[in-house]
């Protein structure tokens, strides 16, 4: 087990990695010239952040005389010798305007290539966004597709009796709370534009489903209806929320709109129709229901129609969230009471269970469906762990300062 | 708005009565071997209840440990909805209350073990709260009388994660206005 606690991090969270994937990219981040000046080492954390992709393997690096930065003569052959198929170098240094200036330049050690970079003006709060940047650009130039170390995630701690709302960097770090309450909170979702959350809170002693507004905490009831009101998902435009209402009885899923207007019902049955969500391509809605005599996964066109059935093995399939690019569906299943993340592929029809755990919940996958995201629960303490969408490659983060933490969402990109 | 105005309205009446009273009461007299002082008059003041709830007797039958109207839990088998024989007379004397009192309003909240899907969970204690509130129409309370709610897995009454906090957990609880 490799525990990655960088020496600067002040992370709430703590990320354990347990699990390997399978062929990681030896990559040599070297210490960024001058970067003591920023107060934390911005590349300690560009090498955290590619390991805890799972695809990268951050090689040691002892100190260097003459210190190498991104405008050094690169001797390829010695960086080969050190065993390292990527290099990064680069440099800080400080402005006049008392801002700094972080420079780096990316190279491909095995076709001895310079795969060029970029510079960064940032003041001194910005050194972890900014390692967050640089390492999107370097695992975009080296895997082919965009990283997510810059986007943020959400979940619920719960301690004692009282439940915090919370934003965090996807490493865990720089957590913020959105909303403290002495009343549950479940269910968090991100606004395609990831400035909004919609939720279910309790603190009026029954579900009600808010929107609020990260940047000023303004927030909106979207449905408080007679009965409960639950299970918010957004459209992909978000433009609306599917909910599950209770309000004519029942538990049926509905779309309203984020200010509360304009509610329509979708679905009509006598089972329990809930945990609604959109395909990405937003055509379908799939939910759960227990209209065949055990909870499914079922989906419909957007706008209502006849459920198809799309779950059939075991008798408890839940919480369908899909991958970004629609082809796979996550969910929870219970195989012999215990209750795992399971992953469908759309296209052939084949099931693979992915994690080994008893109690997991709420899966979330990263914008580049490359991870889910879930809830689960090890030594009887609430957790969240990672895991890859192909099963190998399993993290950890847990709560350092105690408490239970769970119901995990994993925002959007930001550009 | 109105319950505020009426609040409001009662608050004064309450204020200037306290002052009448005040302003009313004599000096006190020394009456050795004499009369008796006078009576102090002073205007009943006519309670205004605008919470909603029952009051006075039909309150303290509510919170009366020996009437079975203080009964306000009933308990589920695992994955059941289907009200035990048990309780059906903790449910007819709240139907009963409701009927009798046509002011006095429930809540409802289903409530499920933890195991499962939160949300799932919403929707199965919602189903138990359904089935409450479906008796209570059935003997005779008045739909607007009644709201059936779920709290899922949400609020545990016990903790622990065996069949024995499990199965105080699987239950529907009673509450009426002004204790929710």
């Amino acid at each position: 087990m490799l525990f990655l606690a960088a020496p600067f991090a002040r992370a709430q969270l703590s990320i354990e990695i347990t699990g390997s994937g399978a062929q990681r990219l030896p990559i040599a981040v070297v210490a960024f010239a001058g970067e003591g000046a920023l107060g934390q080492s911005i590349s300690a954390i560009v090498r955290a952040d590619l390991e805890r992709s799972g695809l990268f393997r951050g090689l040691e690096v002892p100190p260097l005389s003459p210190h190498p930065t991104e405008a050094a003569r690169i001797n390829y052959a010695e960086w080969r010798s050190r065993l390292a198929d990527a290099l990064v170098l680069g440099s800080v240094a400080a402005r006049p305007d008392g801002r700094f200036e972080v420079r780096f330049k990316l190279f491909d050690t095995v076709k001895q290539q310079d795969l060029s970079g970029v510079a960064y003006t940032l003041s001194k709060d910005q050194a972890r966004a900014t390692a967050h940047r640089i390492a999107d650009f370097v695992y975009q130039k080296l895997i082919g597709e965009k990283g997510v170390f810059s986007t943020r995630i959400a979940y619920v701690v719960k301690r004692g009796n009282r439940f915090e709302l919370q934003i965090a960097d996807a490493d865990g770090a720089g957590e913020e709370t959105a909303l403290a309450s002495f009343e549950p909170i479940i269910s968090p979702v991100w606004s395609p534009d990831g400035r909004r959350l919609a939720y279910v809170s309790f603190e009026a002693k029954r579900p009600v489903v808010y929107v609020h507004s990260l940047l000023d905490g303004k927030r909106t009831v979207a449905a408080n209806f007679r009965g409960s009101n639950s299970a918010p998902a957004w459209s992909p435009d978000g433009s609306k929320l599917a909910v599950c209402l209770s309000r004519e009885g029942g538990s049926q899923i509905f779309t309203v709109n984020p200010d509360g207007s304009g509610l329509r019902r979708l679905t009509s049955s006598s089972a329990i129709d809930t945990e609604p969500r959109y395909s990405p391509d937003g055509q379908w809605i799939y939910f759960t229901s227990d209209r065949g005599g055990s909870p499914q996964i079922y989906r419909m066109a957007a706008a209502g129609g006849e459920p198809q059935r799309v779950t059939f093995e075991g008798g408890y399939n839940v919480s369908p969230r899909l991958s970004p690019d629609g082809k796979m569906l996550a969910y929870i299943t219970r195989n012999e009471g215990r209750f795992q993340v399971a992953l469908l592929d759309l296209g052939n029809r084949q099931t693979q269970v992915i994690t080994d755990s008893d109690r997991d919940e709420s899966p979330s996958f990263s914008p580049n469906g490359r991870m889910i995201l879930l809830a689960t629960v090890t030594g009887g303490r609430g957790v969240l762990s990672a895991v890859s969408s192909d099963g190998r490659f399993k993290q950890r983060l847990s709560a350092a300062a105690g408490g239970d933490v769970r119901e995990p969402a994993w925002g959007p990109f930001i550009e | 708005m109105r319950q505020t105005a009426i609040a409001a309205l009662s608050a004064s009446l309450l204020f200037l009565a306290a002052c009448a009273t005040t302003s009313d009461t004599p000096a006190p007299v020394d009456t050795p071997g004499g009369k008796p002082p006078g009576q102090v008059q002073t205007q009943p003041i006519k309670p205004v209840d605008v919470t909603g709830g029952p009051s006075g007797t039909a309150l303290s039958a509510l919170k009366d440990p020996k009437n079975i109207l203080s009964k306000r839990s009933i308990f589920y088998d695992y994955d059941k909805f289907d009200v035990r024989d048990e309780y059906r007379a903790l449910v007819e004397a709240h139907a009963k209350y409701l009927r009798e009192n046509p002011s006095a309003r429930m809540l409802i909240q289903g409530n499920t073990d933890e195991r499962g899907s939160r949300e799932y969970n919403v929707g199965l204690g919602q189903r138990r709260s359904d089935g409450v509130k479906r008796m209570m129409t059935l003997l005779g309370a008045r739909d607007n009388q009644v709201e059936s709610v779920s709290l899922g897995e949400e609020k545990p009454q016990a903790d622990g994660h065996s069949e024995a906090a499990w199965s105080k957990n699987r239950r529907s609880d009673i509450l009426y206005s002004g204790e929710y």
